[in-house]
């Protein structure tokens, strides 16, 4: 497949050059979420409220008393993302609509890893969600709960050797199949849900301008490479985070209004194998385990693609 | 002017908070504080008050949510008790380390196990140590009038703390009082608009709820600290501007028929006022009894307290909840231990009574005031007793 | 390179709720001094598309007066994403001496 189709060469040229997320924050070497974070927030602009859960990401961002953010910031624990976002909303709202701030669109970005969002979170999320606040929730998903050291998610795919699911002589790693939020989300009616990946940067950070745009919830979740957690080379996070697109692993798709739109359709997925033998957390799989993980992707694809094909827009259905 | 009305005390704590003009109002209903929750929804669906309430799907989420608005700038209300403090328990040491203002009223109901939705104080007893300014109203006008000094109180630049208000659940919440009620222009006076110190807002960007490393530690619990205690001031500021409106006086620490007292009864919450009645028998019989009611109970009214127990032989403190395994209830605990380094201080014993909502009827308290007078001459016979158990 | 970490001698210093109003004051730490392998730019080589700009978790690649781009090496981890990403291979990592 020919990357340069999906990658417009000089288009780092039109990027906000501003660094909402500046230098100096503690993320490792190589760390894909600090990615993820410094390109959403090129795409969000600076009239923008970021709530945060508990993570890599806030720990690394606000040791007092400094703080790597350019931005209006807030973090309160762990699952509460959203429901503090939620607050955050209204509180906006009200005080907009009270004529006590300024009379200016505000967004509020929630963001939390795959631990506070599809685990612990879940229940927040759910409710934020269901209530139609005007927010955009940003799942930064490194597939474990990184920040404690490396422990089974929801999110963590099947096979992968977590510190509480981890390969041992009577033991694969994670025997169950990663969840599928953004489909969880989509049944909430929310306008807007997509996949993301830093590796397609461009695509990322359009995919966040036309979220912030919706007016009602709003979802992306973005897959960012963790080198620490993966064992995989620092240097590989960008390769591996197109890998993962590219066998397959992790679509990039949109639901817009309730239509699957594929962001990303390669003629032929390459072999997963390409990409689970780069990390040291697959490294225990046979080619038995490889073949079962191989048939569940394709499978996964496919439902993904039919979705693609059959479901119509809710505006659609409407006027049938 | 103010008018007096009857109303059940939980419709007329919603009607207040109203009046205090919050921006975001974020509730779950529990059994017994719901009926505060229910009323503010219906007072915002009238178009009475121009607030958001959020519906949110969890207590956790109640306070979680309160944490953002009143971070983004708004004045922020929730309410809850027992099962649903606990579950938002883990952000109520967030709240006041991050000072935000943000006002909860507590319809005090027990913990469980077992399930019981009635009143006593072992839900609020499990936050003491969160740094939330605490009170405890006794009947239906105090409620109304310490709702609305809450508010005062949380926002004062120099306090900035997040307060929560006390009420017995069933016993206060369900009950109809008559109580004299403000108007909106005599709240708007009283209480205005609430100036955040910092905002979440592009126009002058914070992070707030960073992470303090072991070296800052100390120094962050001791401000936090200092702060809560600091606060006694101006709850002091406040209260006496408040009689000076509204005539209605509020101190730490209230004394009833103390005078030349002997024994003392110390309640806090709505017991005081059934104790109250068993003072004016035992007065009657002759008995030099006298009655403390606790209203401020974080931060701690240490002074307060040592001086309204000097000349009595016994202290009979009244508890509704209980410390098991440990060195009794709550307030008898505290109280004792603020009375440790005194050179003459009273014997103090603890009545732990009205566990789960149990009745506290005025023959209890008179049999407590025999005991106290008896063991202030016996000595004390136990560490402390749950009162009024069957059996032996 | 300097490791600017200075904490409040007073605890009346503590600003209410840890709060932080100097937004980007991350940038007094240093991480720089984290890397074991620095990228080493060959000018001759870069077509100016600027992907290591993008690419670049800590946001520390910037360009200069001509349009090449240089990592500010007070930031730089030395994770190699961007000497990874180049399309043309002008940037190589060199072990730190």
């Amino acid at each position: 497949m020919n990357i340069v189709e999906n990658f417009d060469l000089y288009a780092p040229r039109l990027v906000d050059k501003e660094e909402h997320f500046s230098a100096g924050h503690r993320a490792c070497q190589g760390c894909g979420e600090a990615l993820a974070i410094r390109l959403m927030c090129k795409a969000l602009g600076k009239d923008t409220v970021i709530v945060n859960a508990t993570g890599c990401m806030e720990v690394i961002s606000t040791m007092y008393p400094t703080t790597a953010w350019n931005l209006p910031w807030i973090h309160v624990a762990f699952p509460n993302s959203a429901s503090v976002g939620a607050g955050v909303e209204a509180g906006l709202k009200v005080l907009r609509r009270k004529g006590k701030i300024a009379d200016r669109d505000v967004k509020t970005v929630c963001i939390g890893g795959d631990g506070g969002t599809f685990d612990i979170g879940l229940q927040a999320i759910s409710g934020a969600m269901e209530r139609g606040h005007d927010l955009l929730y940003v799942c930064l998903d490194n597939e474990a709960y990184m920040n404690t050291g490396i422990q089974r998610s929801g999110a963590t795919p099947f096979g992968a050797s977590t510190t509480t699911a981890p390969a041992g002589a009577a033991s694969s790693g994670k025997s169950e199949w990663k969840k599928n939020l953004a489909a969880i989300i989509a049944a909430h009616n929310v306008p807007y849900v997509a996949t993301a990946c830093h590796s397609y940067p461009f695509d990322f950070m359009n995919k966040v301008k036309k979220a912030r745009k919706v007016k009602g919830p709003s979802f992306i979740h973005c897959m960012t490479v963790c080198p620490t957690g993966w064992r995989t080379a620092s240097e590989e996070t960008i390769k591996l985070g197109r890998l993962a697109v590219e066998t397959g692993v992790f679509p990039l798709y949109e639901i817009e209004n309730g239509k699957y739109k594929m962001s990303l359709k390669p003629d032929k997925l390459r072999s997963v194998e390409d990409y689970l033998k780069l990390q040291g957390r697959f490294r225990h799989l046979t080619p038995a385990d490889i073949e079962i993980i191989q048939k569940r992707v394709i499978l996964e694809y496919n439902k993904l693609l039919d979705k693609a094909e059959n479901l119509h827009s809710w505006s659609e259905l409407e006027e049938k | 002017m103010s008018e007096r009305v009857g109303m059940e005390i939980a419709l007329a704590a919603a009607e207040t908070v109203a009046l205090c003009r919050p921006d975001v109002v974020a509730a779950y209903p529990i059994t017994p504080n719901t009926h505060i929750p229910e009323h503010l929804s219906d007072i915002v669906a009238d178009g009475r008050l121009d607030a958001d309430f959020i519906c949110v799907e969890s207590e956790h989420s109640a306070l979680s949510a309160c944490c953002g608005a009143s971070g983004a700038g708004a004045r922020a209300f929730t309410a809850t008790s027992s099962q649903g403090l606990l579950y938002m328990a883990e952000v109520v040491p967030i709240v006041s380390a991050m000072r935000l203002p943000v006002v909860m009223i507590i319809g005090n109901r027990a913990l469980s196990g077992p399930i019981n939705i009635w009143n006593d104080h072992s839900d609020i007893m499990s936050q003491r140590d969160a740094g939330w300014i605490s009170m405890f109203a006794a009947n239906g006008q105090e409620v109304v009038d310490m709702t609305v000094q809450s508010f005062k109180i949380a926002e004062h630049r120099d306090v900035m703390l997040p307060v929560n208000l006390n009420l017995d659940g069933f016993q206060l919440t369900h009950v109809v009082e008559p109580m004299m009620f403000l108007n909106q222009e005599e709240v708007d006076a009283f209480l205005p608009e609430y100036k955040p110190y910092a905002a979440l807002h592009p126009d002058n960007i914070v992070s707030m709820g960073t992470l303090a490393l072991p070296e800052i530690f100390n120094e962050v619990m001791k401000a936090k600290d200092e702060v809560l205690k600091g606060s006694k001031k101006v709850i002091l500021e406040v209260w006496k501007e408040w009689e000076e409106k509204f005539g209605r006086s509020y101190k730490p620490v209230e004394s009833y028929r103390t005078e030349d007292a002997e024994v003392l009864f110390l309640a806090i919450g709505s017991m005081a006022e059934t104790a109250e009645v068993a003072v004016d028998e035992l007065r009657d019989k002759g008995m030099r009894i006298g009655l403390l009611k606790l209203r401020l109970w974080r931060p701690f009214p240490f002074e307060e307290i040592r001086n309204a127990v000097k000349g009595a032989k016994v202290v009979a403190v009244l508890d509704r909840a209980v410390s098991f395994g440990g060195p009794g209830g709550p307030v008898f605990s505290e109280v004792r231990s603020a009375l440790y380094d005194e050179k003459d201080r009273p014997m103090v014993i603890n009545e732990i009574i009205g566990l789960g909502g149990r009745d506290v009827p005025v023959g209890d308290f008179v049999k407590i005031a025999e005991k106290a007078t008896r063991v202030a001459k016996t000595g004390p016979e136990e560490e402390y007793e749950i009162f009024g158990v069957r059996g032996s | 390179m300097e490791k600017a970490k200075k904490w409040p001698e007073d605890w009346q210093e503590i600003t209410p709720g840890c709060m932080v109003s100097r937004p980007g004051s991350a940038r007094e730490y240093h991480t720089g001094s984290w890397r074991a392998q620095r990228p080493v730019y060959d000018n001759s080589k870069c077509i100016k598309c600027g992907i290591c700009y993008i690419f670049c978790p800590e946001g520390c690649i910037s360009q200069d007066a001509d349009g090449y781009f240089v990592a500010d090496l007070n930031y730089c981890k030395g994770c190699g994403i961007c000497a990874h990403e180049c399309w043309t291979g002008a940037i190589t990592m060199v072990e730190e001496g």
